[in-house]
């Protein structure tokens, strides 16, 4: 009982000294946020703010700058999720559950595309895209986006699908219901934490993007929050914004935070779903 | 309701293999039939033909009157309980149930009571609210039929419903089944590899062997009358004993005696020389219990018994014997089909529990050789039967036709 109880004390140890190294940069950055931005520098250092101030906030958020960013990261963000989660929801079903020639060739290209380095494919698409019109819009985000999420949605989906045995469609087609009826009602239900850990996943993908989100905008028409961070400068040149940048990370923070702690236990499911028979 | 007439009903894979060969099966209104064989007989794979699970490659599946063969499986009306019950686990127990009159977009009212009733049918009223997950594997059962009640399905189908709950449930659980099916009175075909399941619970059934039909009857009939080797090997427990025999001069030559073949059932044997003769464990007796009356007319021999079991109720005991390999091969390839294990030329006596024989020791055995069957060599067919032997206890218990009035609880 003695070398159990400190076994888990060791653990414990352990488990304290990763959190403060994971969260130490978060706590640098929140309390930067709140730090006067006229006097960070001078003085004594401190690691907390020696008054704590609202007004880096009140900065960003009165910046179009970083409104209309923010507007830019949510929609795009949640539009590539929503035609991504959709899209890889069909595809993942019929990987799982059909026959057809050529299924390997797909998935492994869908494979392949994943890989893909994406700084080798800003260049070209800066070109394409500029021909094409859709340079600089919300559009020339989400499609690349779409491209870069849709293997490992289809991945995880249709792993998450295939756990769903066979006899559940059956059962329900011999109850009377339509291929599209059993599929909504009972293979849907069954792979929605798997639609939700897909769907939190490809949201973060596309809210953190910062390459693409920088090559392929010049204008607050598409530039998403990451990309507009690195254009934030202070009141004058003399100026560092480093307090207003930390402040509009916070709140870019904040919603993936939030997203974690309300579906915390779908994505466990998720990362951990066909490690062992349910 | 529906009668099911399956003609010449064929499966064909892709890579040529005849899953189901040639099947013509009719099944009257209200009956309750078993399909049963080994694993791979195709069994399973004639009933997802019924149900319109799996593609029919030619033949006939007439349910009621029409052809259902291009009839996708929501438009055939027809229940089915899988072998892993395939609850929805999302749903309650209510919902699960509900599930098939939803689709139908049913009045609530029709629903709950519908569901209502088949609860308290299925006792399973005060489990509704629950979820599948929670349930014991005798109470998914009863959801898994619950769901086919509510139908009102021109017919039910089980598919191994029982194999996976452990031996006591299970013997409550076809107990019930039977009990539903005569309430409700709804054709029934239920596949299963368990005999005792097939036994007890159908009107008659149907044992197939390599997607081959080999006989559909009774009970009796198939016990008592089986069609051939197969059927014989199938069906009965301990198995019916296999052994070598040899015609000469109007009398069989078996491992323990020679056996006069003129009365009226070996008369029909004819003219062959090798034969296959079967005899069940329990044909055999101890000879010192025969009442001396009729031990006149049976065959007395002494064997050698190597193992006893003693069950209390009756004494197996194992009598080693020798055979042509002829004979050998032939039967070894019967049990490798039948899936069983024992591979020895051994006889299986079931004796009376009374018997004083012992292992290792010397054993007067009895058996009367009119109870014999004898299977020709070659294809196995059984020279002894006689096909239209009735038996008083097969009539029929009509089973009880539902009227419009809810069952009672």
């Amino acid at each position: 009982m003695a070398t159990d109880r400190r076994v888990s004390g060791w653990w414990t140890v352990w488990g304290l000294l990763i959190l403060v190294w994971a969260l130490f940069p978060l706590l640098w950055m929140v309390s930067l946020s709140f730090k006067d931005p006229d006097t960070f520098r001078s003085g004594t250092p401190t690691f907390f703010p020696e008054t704590w101030v609202w007004d880096n906030y009140r900065t960003v958020f009165a910046d179009s700058l970083f409104t209309s960013a923010l507007i830019n990261s949510v929609g795009i963000a949640l539009i590539a999720t929503l035609l991504a989660v959709v899209t890889a929801m069909f595809a993942a079903y019929a990987i799982a559950r059909m026959t057809y020639p050529g299924k390997k060739f797909l998935l492994s290209m869908a494979l392949a595309i994943a890989m893909f380095p994406q700084a080798a494919l800003v260049g070209p698409l800066f070109n394409m895209w500029r021909n094409l019109g859709i340079y600089d819009t919300w559009i020339g985000l989400i499609i690349p986006y779409l491209t870069f999420a849709l293997p490992l949605s289809i991945w995880t989906m249709s792993a998450f699908f295939r756990q769903i045995p066979w006899e559940m469609e059956q059962a329900a087609q011999v109850d009377g219901a339509t291929a599209w009826q059993a599929f909504r009602k009972v293979i849907v239900p069954l792979a929605a934490p798997g639609v939700f850990t897909t769907a939190i996943l490809t949201f973060f993908f596309c809210w953190n993007e910062f390459l693409l989100a920088i090559s392929l905008t010049s204008t607050d028409r598409a530039r998403t929050v990451p990309a507009a961070l690195s254009f934030f400068t202070g009141a004058s040149q003399f100026e560092s914004p480093i307090t207003y940048i930390m402040a509009a990370s916070v709140v870019v923070t904040i919603p993936v935070v939030i997203l974690v702690l309300i579906f915390q236990r779908r994505i466990m499911a998720g990362l951990t779903a066909g490690a062992v028979k349910g | 309701m529906a009668a099911i007439t399956m003609r010449n009903i064929v499966k064909r894979y892709g890579d040529g293999f005849h899953a189901v060969d040639n099947v013509s099966l009719d099944i009257a209104d209200g009956e309750f039939i078993i399909l049963v064989g080994p694993s791979g007989c195709g069994k399973s794979t004639l009933l997802r033909m019924i149900v319109g699970l799996e593609d029919i490659t030619s033949g006939d599946m007439i349910i009621g009157d029409t052809r259902v063969n291009k009839k996708a499986p929501r438009d055939r009306n027809l229940a089915m309980v899988f072998q892993n019950y395939a609850l929805y686990p999302h749903l309650t127990v209510y919902e699960n149930i509900a599930f098939p009159l939803r689709l139908r977009k049913a009045p609530e009212e029709e629903i709950r009571e519908q569901v209502n009733n088949a609860a308290s049918l299925l006792q399973l009223t005060e489990h509704l609210e629950r979820r599948p997950a929670n349930l014991s594997g005798g109470q998914r059962q009863r959801v898994a039929m619950g769901r086919a009640i509510v139908r009102k399905a021109d017919a039910f189908l089980f598919d191994e419903p029982l194999s996976n709950l452990d031996a006591k449930l299970r013997g409550q659980m076809r107990t019930e089944i039977a009990r539903m099916q005569r309430r409700l009175g709804t054709t029934t075909v239920y596949v299963t590899h368990d005999q005792t399941e097939a036994m007890t619970l159908g009107d008659r059934i149907a044992v197939l062997r390599k997607g081959v039909l080999q006989q559909v009857g009774t009970a009796h009939q198939l016990y008592e009358e089986p069609a051939n080797l197969f059927v014989a090997g199938f069906i009965g427990s301990p198995p019916m004993n296999f052994m070598p025999g040899r015609l000469q001069d109007g009398r069989i030559e078996t491992p323990f005696g020679a056996v006069p073949a003129s009365g009226p059932r070996l008369s029909k044997v004819g003219d062959r020389e090798l034969v296959i003769i079967g005899l069940r464990p329990e044909h055999f007796e101890d000879a010192a219990l025969v009442a001396s009356a009729v031990r006149g007319r049976g065959q007395a021999f002494t064997a050698e018994v190597d193992v006893t079991e003693w069950l209390g109720n009756q004494l197996y005991a194992y009598v080693p014997y020798s055979a042509p390999a002829e004979i050998t091969q032939r039967l070894e390839e019967l049990e490798r089909e039948l899936d069983s294990e024992q591979m020895r030329t051994q006889l299986v006596v079931a004796l009376d529990a009374a018997s004083r024989i012992r292992s290792g020791a010397q054993a007067h055995l009895w058996f009367d050789p009119e109870r014999m069957h004898v299977f020709d060599a070659a294809t196995g067919e059984n020279l002894t039967r006689d096909p239209d032997r009735s038996f008083a206890e097969d009539v029929h218990v009509p089973a009880a036709k539902p009227d419009d009035t809810p069952p009672a609880p």
